[in-house]
């Protein structure tokens, strides 16, 4: 993966298919200790203490279409290599929470990327789950609730191209306002 | 603090609402990206940008835009899968944003399947 905003893409991806019905992302910039952690936290079906064992295996998953699962093993790799590290904490029937902390600094550390172009593909993707995406620079956050937006538009879909539209310079102006790093 | 507000979303859709009022109906196709991990880290998300900008520009309102898994050809990423309504769905592989505005203005619009791009036809059985 070029940059986290896909690795979110990804997890997130896991989420939905664990049957979550929200979503709950956060990244956490903080200069003064240099870390960058990211946390994705989910209602779904969560895992068993062994599932979850197995889940940083490459060649464990729970597909059947094919013998490789790659997505939470390059996260992790992707942690170790700035300094930092992944943990996964889950629970049957509560949900899973998946916690990658960067080194901010770190001259391996991917960049964040196109986050904008992530949520809307989450979102577009499943417009049956909500997302709440937090976005917090030094004290400074961002907040993005699916929740509210669909309260505001009411019968409009989510992924009426107006709608992506909005969201995007939204989230590109929010992100910008905030300082995020790149 | 962010100038665009959630409560601009209020105008979209009464803009919305005055839009759609004057064309009702059924959807004419389904365009399916595969966001898997295999497909996430070929380009999937580049893909599902170039058809959201294509629709956009198009105004086009009665295709169905949608995500799905990996379907165990990861080599063959980015995966599409057009159904036109009525119609058998077709796989397009190695998918780029050039080859997405391409199948979307001559497939989805025009109903010319792009052979050189297609994988197979039919849905994928999943064992």
């Amino acid at each position: 993966m070029l940059e986290l905003a896909l690795h979110i893409l990804d997890i997130v991806e896991n989420s939905v298919r664990a049957g979550a019905t929200l979503v709950r992302i956060l990244i956490r910039e903080n200069r003064a200790k240099d870390l960058f952690l990211m946390r994705i936290t989910d209602n779904g079906s969560g895992m068993t203490p062994e599932e979850r064992q197995r889940a940083l295996d490459p060649f464990y998953t729970t597909k059947k279409v094919r013998r490789v699962g790659l997505g939470l093993p390059m996260l992790s790799e992707a942690t170790e290599r700035t300094g930092g590290r992944m943990t996964l904490r889950s629970k049957p029937g509560m949900g899973t929470v998946v916690t990658a902390e960067f080194g901010l600094s770190h001259i391996d550390r991917q960049p964040m990327g196109d986050i904008a172009s992530s949520l809307i593909a989450t979102i577009v993707g499943n417009p049956g789950s909500d997302f709440i995406y937090r976005h917090e620079v030094d004290g400074r956050t961002y907040l993005l609730d699916t929740r509210e937006l669909k309260k505001a538009l009411e019968d409009v879909p989510l992924n009426h191209p107006e709608v992506t539209g909005f969201l995007r310079e939204h989230i590109t102006e929010g992100l910008s306002d905030i300082g995020a790093a790149a | 603090m962010a100038k665009l507000k959630i409560e601009d979303l209020k105008k979209i859709k009464e803009k919305v609402h005055s839009q759609t009022a004057l064309r009702e109906g059924g959807q004419r196709a389904k365009v399916t990206v595969h966001m898997g991990t295999c497909g996430i880290a070929s380009g999937a998300r580049e893909v599902l940008n170039a058809l959201m900008r294509v629709i956009e520009e198009t105004g086009v309102s009665d295709v169905n835009v949608t995500t799905s898994g990996c379907m165990g050809l990861c080599s063959r990423e980015p995966l599409v899968t057009v159904e036109m309504l009525g119609k058998e769905p077709i796989k397009y592989e190695k998918m780029d944003e050039m080859k997405m505005r391409q199948v979307f203005k001559r497939h989805v619009l025009e109903g010319e399947i792009q052979t050189p791009f297609v994988l197979a036809k039919g849905a994928e059985i999943v064992r």
